[in-house]
């Protein structure tokens, strides 16, 4: 079983990320962390693996410097990496990203191709399912529960109306959700060893793809305009010195909510 | 050139968001169809008519039975291919994003997501977008055709404006992958309890109240504060909480007077759910915690110190 775990290198924490007003793209000079909702797809490769064996390959699309989120998933137990890099691809949007990676993805030939269920600087929740499209293979969103046997996979997920069970065959590609696991932390052995794991860099023309096809020459959408969000009342913020009961009541009260 | 509106139906309703995009993209002009997929649903095409729907196009097949994506993609792929539709317009829902974005790999077609409004700016249309955790507003188009957008459930109201649509069948050849994942079971949630849709003030508990035994808690704030009770996604997950009670993008959009959230970090998955509370209250130890940037009143600290003592002041304040 090959299993290929898609990662995204983000800017950590919300809270400093920022928007180049120049460029209009994500500004990606500062620290970055793995996004958090992949952590869970890692975990859920690793646990398939531990328990039947196989190979568990972290794939991502970024800067160099998505390297250290690359580092942080063969921390915490993949095999290998594969890094898609190159200065022609920033600013791809949806269409341009999924070309680059599932062309990647197709070299590698993985069983199984999981995903997070967003990403963390983009809200996004689409790349899954575009992916899957390139690649021909049925795909499973938002997997809460996920078995792996008799060369199917069965995903039990929720939607607006309740549960749903979903099988498809393998090679698939799944999505899970964040309430799949509780992702392990790296061990230091884990740490000190993913220097020495097997990881590489490719170029979008290694993967047999034109320079006009990612980038933003490859993409469909594009930013106009970036403005300020619409004023909103102040937060009170208190920190609890034992008060905060006898606080939260006098807030409620002046507004007539108790 | 017109703009194809999917219209996502369960158990015989076409659901209101979809119609709420179908009557914002009826206001904003020009020619607007909506499309159907399923099967036996011929009958519920026609009741788009209401909505600003000049026509319907309608995929009836056993294929499209249950509410998987891609033979939507193969079945929107082709009209858009046949009919030169230029736009098609999604509600944002579980199956409408897969759809929308298999359908923007297999046309190349630009998908823009999580719009909040949709405008025609100089002749052409431009989503409006909150991105950061709502710090920035971005205004963002494309630059081709098809274009692709997926508006946040529950944006825009569904508005009755009469009229009748021409119902048009049209037939879909369907890709091997696209019929491999296929639907085992299908579980509807009962809801059960006091509904939190309608109640004036909801009290609600995430993953910081460590156990589900620490429901009690809220439980005894919400009745004396004369609330219902709520839960994220991430507990109900867990099995915490019964389903019914679950807010957010998976479950109930509220807008209660007063939110209480205990032990919620404010993911933005339950944010979008509760974010028109008139005041929402957090408590979290967490003084990181994305719900303090778009609470009212937040309070870093221990809820399981804090919640019983606010409960006992609301109960001794109103005897």
């Amino acid at each position: 079983m090959k299993i290929a775990v898609c990662v995204k290198h983000v800017p950590e924490g919300t809270t400093h990320a920022r928007i180049d007003p120049q460029t209009k793209r994500l500004d990606r000079s500062g620290e970055g962390a793995i996004n958090a909702f992949d952590t869970h797809a890692v975990e859920e490769a690793l646990k398939i693996r531990d328990a039947q064996g196989g190979e568990v390959l972290v794939v991502s699309m970024g800067p160099q410097s998505a390297q250290d989120t690359i580092r942080k998933a063969l921390a915490m137990g993949a095999d290998g990496a594969l890094l898609v890099s190159d200065d022609g691809a920033a600013g791809s949007d949806l269409v341009a990203t999924t070309k680059a990676l599932a062309a990647a993805l197709e070299g590698e030939q993985p069983d199984l191709v999981l995903f997070g269920q967003q990403s963390s600087d983009s809200d996004g929740a689409v790349l899954w399912a575009a992916v899957a499209d390139r690649l021909r293979r049925p795909v499973i969103s938002q997997a809460a529960e996920l078995t792996v046997a008799d060369g199917k996979v069965t995903g039990k997920r929720q939607t607006e109306f309740g549960y749903d069970t979903i099988e498809a065959p393998l090679p698939a590609v799944v999505a899970v959700s964040d309430a799949i696991n509780e992702p392990r932390y790296p061990s230091l052995k884990g740490i000190m060893g993913a220097r020495s794991k097997p990881q590489r860099s490719v170029s979008v023309s290694e993967l047999g793809i034109d320079a006009g096809e990612v980038g933003e020459a490859g993409s469909k959408t594009v930013v106009q305009a970036l403005n300020d969000p619409p004023p909103r009342g102040e937060t009170v913020k208190i920190e609890d010195d034992g008060s905060a009961p006898e606080r939260i009541v006098e807030y409620l009260a002046e507004r007539k909510l108790i | 050139m017109p703009t194809a509106v999917f219209l996502e139906h369960h158990e015989g309703e076409l659901l209101k968001p979809s119609l709420g995009v179908l009557s914002k993209a009826a206001e904003l002009g020009g020619d607007v169809v909506g499309v159907v997929l399923g099967s036996g649903v011929r009958e519920l095409a026609a009741r788009a008519g209401a909505y600003g729907a000049a026509k319907v196009y309608v995929a009836d097949a056993p294929e499209l039975e249950r509410p998987m994506p891609q033979p939507r993609v193969d079945a929107l792929a082709k009209l858009v291919r046949d009919t030169g539709i230029d736009t098609v317009l999604f509600a944002a829902s579980v199956l409408s994003a897969d759809v929308a974005a298999g359908l923007s790999a297999r046309l190349g077609a630009g998908l823009n997501w999580d719009l909040t409004d949709l405008v025609q700016q100089d002749g052409s249309l431009v989503g409006k977008r909150p991105a950061l955790g709502d710090s920035v507003y971005v205004d963002v188009g494309w630059s081709a055709e098809p274009r692709l957008a997926l508006v946040r459930a529950g944006t825009f109201e569904p508005k009755e404006s009469g009229g009748d649509a021409e119902v048009e069948d049209f037939d879909v050849e369907f890709e091997d992958f696209s019929l491999q994942a296929t639907m085992l079971e299908q579980a509807h949630a009962e809801s059960e309890g006091p509904s939190i849709e309608e109640a004036e003030v909801i009290v609600a508990g995430g993953r910081g109240l460590g156990s589900p035994d620490n429901f009690k808690l809220v439980e005894e704030l919400a009745q004396a504060l004369g609330g219902a009770v709520a839960a994220t996604r991430a507990v109900v997950d867990a099995g915490w909480y019964p389903y019914a009670t679950q807010v957010g993008q998976t479950g109930k959009t509220v807008s209660p007077k007063l939110y209480v959230a205990c032990g919620i970090s404010g993911a933005i998955q339950h944010k979008v759910g509760m974010q028109s509370a008139g005041t929402i209250v957090a408590i979290n130890k967490d003084p990181n915690a994305p719900i303090f940037e778009f609470c009212d009143l937040g309070v870093v600290g221990d809820l399981h110190e804090i919640v019983p003592k606010l409960t006992e002041l609301v109960r001794s304040r109103k005897s």
